[in-house]
């Protein structure tokens, strides 16, 4: 009973002592994020920091225990968090979850009309006679992505996509077992990942721009990430 | 003078001939007495856990998102990379046929089961202090471990390092086996403190000064060195300049070991990693004896502060600038930060000390100091690499270290470069 009593008073501070800091404490707190990942974690026009602000908690919390357990290879972002608690991680990956920020229009890449469509179809609508299933089908029919792991396709840079598609094919990216994102990235060729980055930089991201709920019963491969 | 030629000839012949058997006998292991049946305690399994901690023995024993203990991480030497071996209690890849006496014996020694010399990336030029009843206690926690089958990988040295009778060398050279003797005009606390420091938390591997052999010139002196291929600098714990805590409240010394940050210092880099897995889990007692051993360091004598001028006005005012947009929302236009969450650079002995090496990695890679209980949600420092070149990480620590009563030399935008290709061991 004392205990229990202990562990109420000591919440009671605790979110007290929370309370009690400036509103922007969170922001300062990851202003190492921001410096790459631009104000307010909504990217830069550097073309391949990638935005943060508004992917689902769960899929940003989980590149943090990637790079920290070394799924994901990028020595600066390894270094910064290497010492952070689980449970500092979670609350860095929920604050920059929570913002709702506008985003830019898309890229205009010049890319021809031959590529975007095969892009869109791969997208849209996978590729059934190679395995490859459609990104909507597990990032959402708008591509914002699916709570709480999935992330949305769009708002990205063509580099950076083209960069992860191929970083999971030459294996250099992983996620937790069993990595879905690994097994169809391998069955990707070269001219499909450029098709597939061009089409998805180009497009508008819609509002609202957030993660819907899973409306999947299933996803079409068991992927680590995203336990079903 | 052909009896005077001979002569010299014989004594060479007889010092050569010395030496080989002196490195001989360094190869040759004795044979260990066969071992008693090891019956561990659970306390005994407790304690192990808590010295394997001390000794921070899973920081180089456990590769990157791999099991703990399990080996693998490759420590990069100027030699070559070493690679810490299999601690799990595996029998064919780990530790599993080994006796406690092996193990002893590595620690005390650097002795392989099989009597083949070790590398001392593995530090049992400390670990030679540790005392057989914690050797046996730490056995007993890593006989516990879950298994891993996982091969030691072959090091990775250049010739000669690579090679027995080199290690022998340098072992007749720079290595003796050791015991801990209490100082009796100390008290217990600081005993057990120097005991720690020297011993089980191998501080030396770090702040002690290397010589181009590698070896700490002066075993048990902390008077700070480079990391090798860290790229980071260890300050010197005998030096008010630098890191040394003579001057100290004990409680900071506890409070900055245990947790990470105080007021006046925190920790980042390497030694973020050391509070993170080793220190923050040491007892208060502990921590108290290590600031207590730490305080007692005798103190170099204060260098002459060098001038401010040495720094050129228009490199000042360029720092300047540097500063006011990007460093005074966190440190303060007084340079005096905030308590709690971005500490002062007035005064900042960290970017004030004659090393520029760790003031430039921060500016570049940035850093937090790590979670802990005491401090679990740090503020960190952003890295600047991709947004300041090479002038203007000069110009601003320059501006940094001539400010508010600091006077230390200039920084130059070709230090800036030499660390900027420093790597990132990840």
């Amino acid at each position: 009973m004392r205990s229990a009593v202990t562990l109420v008073l000591a919440l009671a501070l605790g979110s007290n002592a929370i309370a009690a800091e400036p509103s922007d404490a969170m922001a300062k707190r990851v202003a190492a994020c921001t410096a790459c990942h631009g104000k307010e974690g909504r990217a830069t026009s550097d073309g391949y920091f990638p935005r943060i602000a508004g992917k689902p908690a769960g899929y940003l919390y989980n590149q943090l225990l990637n790079f920290r357990g070394g799924r994901r290879s990028y020595a600066p972002m390894t270094y910064l968090i290497d010492h952070l608690s689980d449970a500092y991680l979670l609350e860095i990956a929920r604050h920059f979850a929570s913002l709702e920020l506008p985003y830019p229009p898309p890229q205009t890449l010049g890319a021809s009309p031959a590529l975007l469509e095969r892009g869109r179809k791969l997208v849209t609508d996978g590729d059934d006679a190679r395995q490859i299933p459609a990104c909507v089908q597990c990032h959402g029919k708008a591509m914002t992505g699916m709570q709480p792991a999935i992330p949305g396709l769009l708002g990205l840079p063509r580099d950076y996509l083209n960069g992860q598609l191929g970083a999971w094919k030459a294996q250099q990216r992983h996620a937790a077992a069993p990595d879905c994102m690994a097994t169809i990235a391998g069955r990707l060729n070269a001219a499909d990942v450029e098709a597939i980055s061009a089409w998805l930089a180009s497009q508008p991201v819609p509002v609202p721009s957030a993660a819907v709920p899973m409306t999947t019963a299933r996803l079409p491969l068991h992927c680590g990430s995203a336990p079903q | 003078m052909r009896s005077r030629v001979r002569i010299v000839l014989v004594a060479l012949l007889l010092i050569a001939g010395l030496a080989i058997a002196r490195l001989v006998v360094e190869l040759r292991a004795d044979d260990l007495e066969p071992g008693v049946p090891f019956a561990p305690t659970a306390q005994q399994i407790e304690r192990g856990e808590y010295l394997a901690r001390a000794g921070n023995c899973a920081a180089c024993h456990t590769a990157r998102g791999a099991p703990p203990y399990a080996g693998g991480r490759g420590i990069e030497t100027p030699f070559g990379t070493v690679y810490a071996s299999n601690l799990t209690p595996d029998a064919e890849t780990g530790i599993g046929r080994w006796s406690a006496g092996h193990f002893w014996r590595a620690l005390h020694e650097g002795r392989s089961r099989d009597g083949h010399l070790l590398y001392p990336a593995f530090p049992y030029t400390n670990y030679t202090l540790v005392t057989r009843e914690d050797s046996d206690a730490i056995f007993a926690y890593l006989r516990t471990l879950p298994a891993v089958v996982a091969p030691n990988r072959l090091h990775a040295l250049r010739f000669p390092y690579d090679n027995q009778w080199a290690l022998a060398a340098w072992r007749v050279l720079f290595f003796d086996r050791d015991t801990f003797a209490a100082e009796p005009k100390q008290s217990a606390e600081w005993n057990r403190g120097a005991y720690l420091v020297r011993g089980l938390g191998h501080c030396s591997a770090c702040h002690g000064e290397r010589n181009v052999f590698g070896a700490t010139d002066e075993p048990l002196a902390l008077s700070g060195g480079v990391i090798p291929m860290a790229d980071w600098y260890a300050p010197s714990l005998a030096s008010p300049q630098e890191a040394g805590v003579a001057g100290w409240e004990v409680n900071d010394i506890v409070a900055l070991l245990g947790t990470g940050s105080t007021p006046h210092a925190s920790t980042t880099g390497p030694m973020a990693e050391v509070v993170a897995r080793s220190l923050q889990h040491l007892s208060e007692p502990d921590l108290r004896a290590i600031a207590t051993y730490l305080q007692s360091i005798p103190q170099a004598p204060a260098r002459q502060h060098i001038s401010a001028s040495a720094s050129e006005p228009a490199v000042l005012e360029r720092g300047g600038q540097v500063y006011k947009k990007h460093c005074a929302d966190c440190h303060g236009d007084d340079g005096k930060g905030t308590p709690g969450s971005w500490p002062a650079l007035a005064g900042n002995r960290a970017v004030t000390m004659d090393s520029v090496a760790n003031p430039i990695r921060l500016v570049l890679s940035g850093g937090y100091p790590p979670s802990t209980a005491g401090n679990p949600r740090p503020y960190g420092m952003p890295p600047f690499a991709q947004s300041l070149n090479d002038a203007e990480v000069a110009a601003v620590l320059t501006y940094v270290r001539a400010s508010w009563g600091n006077a230390a030399a200039p920084v130059r935008s070709f230090d800036v470069a030499k660390h900027r290709q420093g790597r990132v061991n990840y």
